[in-house]
């Protein structure tokens, strides 16, 4: 009979390992319901896995997995922070549009004045509209011990709703013919968020994405702010007798990952997206929570993650016009994933022994 | 801007109307919190009730059988869950999330051909004399049989967990899931039964809604009352009845918030649509002052090394 042992240490092959054979257990059950949806399975996973990459067209792909990958790899190193503590900020799709928000809003305040200013403007008010729109939460969770959870959930409805009104009402076009949605901002070059190097995708997303990955990775092996974080998830007590303030840590956990994501939506807005439409935002915020569980919560790992699930967005756009398969595939896929791993890290932390059956 | 065009007997109806799959979902979940679970997936077991329900319905051309088959489809739905969680031990929030975005994909996939299809209509109750009593009748007793049903569950729940003894055990089960082992109770066979128990609660919940309250399928048509309905079982502190109060509370702000859209206030739709949310949120607010009516094994891993 097979009984669950627990592992004295966490399996240090299995952290490793666990993502790869979630990722390769996703591709099989993926396979065989591509295979139920009337598809052939093996090209299947090869337009979603290979094609990006290496077919004939990949140099107009390429880019775009920084484009994709940028958003999600800045939101899911913010919310990393907090998950290792035990802080569940799920609400980062509502920081990402409250961000963009506030960071358009700056821009379009401009408009059609230029300057060199006006970017640097914009960036900060996306990070301080999405580092607010978290400090709601954070306040309410430290103050009156609400629900952090289901407080940030609710608010991506709220944020939802504000989006809709804003593109309709306030931040509308007035040259735009009646049409729901803002000014584009890509065409007005003080507030465009362009490619840096013309074709490689690289925004200053991108950029600061890269930044985010070094910052949490010395802010999580090297500053004591970090060790705190990594003690209150994993020993909450002795924290506690260590005199970290958990309130403290919430207000800095949910700060930041606010910040991170207004940062990302920001970015979007003013780049690839180009202005404030009541379609905006397409789930980053929770396609990053899958993004930071599949990089095990490490900065490293999560820029890995980010880029992997980038290409599943992008091989899901290509087998969607090529193979007709649909869009909701890639979304159960990517939910799929995070299954898989949940299941395997099963073996990061037990050990399967096999036992006789003892007599009771 | 005309209040008078709202009727307040039509108000109080559709109240119970816009109240029925929020308790459905709320005292599911209710079960299973009081086994120790804490299920974040309920948004996505009800979308998948909603459109398995949806489909059945429209392809049997029976509505009785649809919400039979969302009941189903919300159970598969946890019984995903349950495995993750209670065979291998993963983290209930993160499971829960998977479970909810999972769900989404899910059931925009099957639920691809069924935009814009009108499903088969449910039968209403008619008690004669009864249904036909002025404004009474109307509010109380002329609805469809599912809002009677979620009053019946409503009540067997409170019975079961206050008066018998298997009530009495899933909530030792959740109090101290220790001691309930110890004392020979199957932990884990229970609390997979209680989250089954949610999934089909879940459900059905989410199958009024596709299949009564709208009626039709449009993606994500839940809009977070999964959700609501998670932060409901926190407002009710855990007691069945006063879930019940609860989901009425919130349907009440549902429909009025919808009437004064209707009415044309000069509140902007947007900011009328954000009401139940943010109520929920003060609400949550409120509550949160009294946290000893939590199980206290909410969320643990339970493993018997022994």
């Amino acid at each position: 009979m097979l009984k669950l042992e627990k592992r004295p240490q966490p399996s240090q092959t299995w952290i490793y390992l666990a993502p790869v054979v979630a990722v390769i257990a996703t591709m099989i059950a993926g396979g065989a319901l591509f295979a139920a949806l009337g598809k052939d399975p093996l090209v299947a996973i090869r337009t979603i896995f290979w094609d990006p990459l290496f077919s004939e067209f990949a140099f107009f792909y390429r880019p775009q997995l920084l484009v994709k990958g940028a958003p999600l790899v800045l939101i899911a190193i913010g919310l990393s922070l907090g998950f290792r503590a035990g802080i569940w900020n799920i609400g980062a799709e509502g920081q990402y549009i409250v961000g963009a928000l506030t960071g358009a809003g700056v821009g379009l305040a401009f408009y059609p004045l230029e300057g060199w200013f006006i970017f640097p403007l914009m960036v900060l008010g996306g990070a301080l509209g999405g580092w607010a729109w978290a400090m709601i939460p954070a306040v309410l969770r430290v103050k009156f011990g609400t629900n952090e959870i289901l407080v940030s959930l609710m608010l991506v409805y709220v944020a939802e709703q504000l989006l809709a009104s804003m593109s309709l009402g306030l931040m509308k076009n007035p040259q735009g013919f009646g049409f729901p949605g803002s000014r584009n901002l890509q065409q007005y070059p003080s507030a465009h968020n362009a490619e840096l190097i013309a074709g490689s995708g690289m925004h200053w997303g991108v950029v600061a994405a890269l930044i985010a990955v070094v910052f949490a990775y010395v802010l999580l092996t090297r500053h004591i702010l970090g060790f705190h974080i990594r003690l209150t998830g994993e020993a909450p007590r002795a924290a506690r007798f260590a005199g970290v303030n958990p309130g403290r840590l919430v207000l800095i956990c949910l700060g930041l990952a606010g910040a991170m994501a207004g940062l990302a939506g920001l970015f979007e807005v003013s780049g690839p997206a180009g202005r404030v439409s009541i379609d905006f935002n397409v789930g980053y915020g929770f396609t990053a929570i899958i993004v930071a569980f599949l990089g095990r919560l490490h900065p490293l790992g999560i820029a890995l993650a980010g880029l992997l699930m980038a290409l599943t967005y992008i091989g899901g756009e290509i087998a969607q016009s090529r193979l007709g398969l649909p869009a909701a595939a890639i979304q159960m896929f990517q939910g799929m994933l995070l299954f898989f791993l949940l299941a395997v890290d099963l073996m990061t932390n037990y050990r399967l022994r096999l036992t006789k059956r003892e007599v009771a | 801007m005309d209040l008078s065009s709202i009727n307040p007997v039509l108000l109080l109806a559709s109240l119970m109307v816009a109240a029925t799959p929020l308790l459905l979902a709320a005292v599911g979940e209710l079960v299973v919190e009081k086994a120790g679970v804490l299920n974040l997936g309920v948004e996505g077991m009800m979308i998948t009730g909603a459109i398995c329900g949806f489909a059945i319905a429209v392809n049997t051309g029976d509505p009785l059988l649809g919400v039979l088959a969302a009941a189903g489809g919300g159970a598969v739905l946890a019984l995903l869950f349950a495995l993750l969680t209670q065979l291998a031990l993963a983290n209930q929030v993160a499971s829960g999330l998977g479970l909810t975005l999972f769900g989404l994909g899910l059931s925009a996939l099957i639920g691809q051909g069924y935009q814009g299809v009108r499903p088969p209509s449910f039968p209403r109750l008619n008690i004669p004399g009864l249904s036909d009593m002025p404004v009474l009748g109307r509010i109380l007793f002329s609805h469809d049989l599912m809002v009677y049903l979620g009053l019946l569950i409503v009540t067997a729940v409170w019975f079961m967990l206050k008066y018998t003894r298997a009530g009495l055990i899933l909530r030792a089960v959740g109090e101290n899931h220790e001691a309930a082992h110890a004392l020979g109770y199957k932990v884990k066979r229970i609390r997979i039964m209680a989250i089954l128990f949610g999934g089909a609660c879940a459900g059905m919940g989410g199958a009024y809604i596709s299949l009564i309250r709208v009626p039709q399928w449009t993606e994500g048509m839940t809009a977070g009352i999964g959700w609501i309905a998670l932060a409901l079982v926190v407002f009710a502190s855990w007691k069945p009845w006063r879930v019940l109060l609860g989901a009425y509370l919130f349907g009440g702000v549902t429909v009025i918030q919808l009437n004064l859209q209707a009415a044309g206030v000069a509140i902007p739709v947007e900011y009328l649509a954000m009401s139940p949310y943010l109520i929920t949120i003060l609400v949550l607010v409120i509550m949160s002052a009294d946290k000893s009516r939590a199980p206290a094994s909410l969320g643990r891993v339970f493993h018997a090394s022994r």
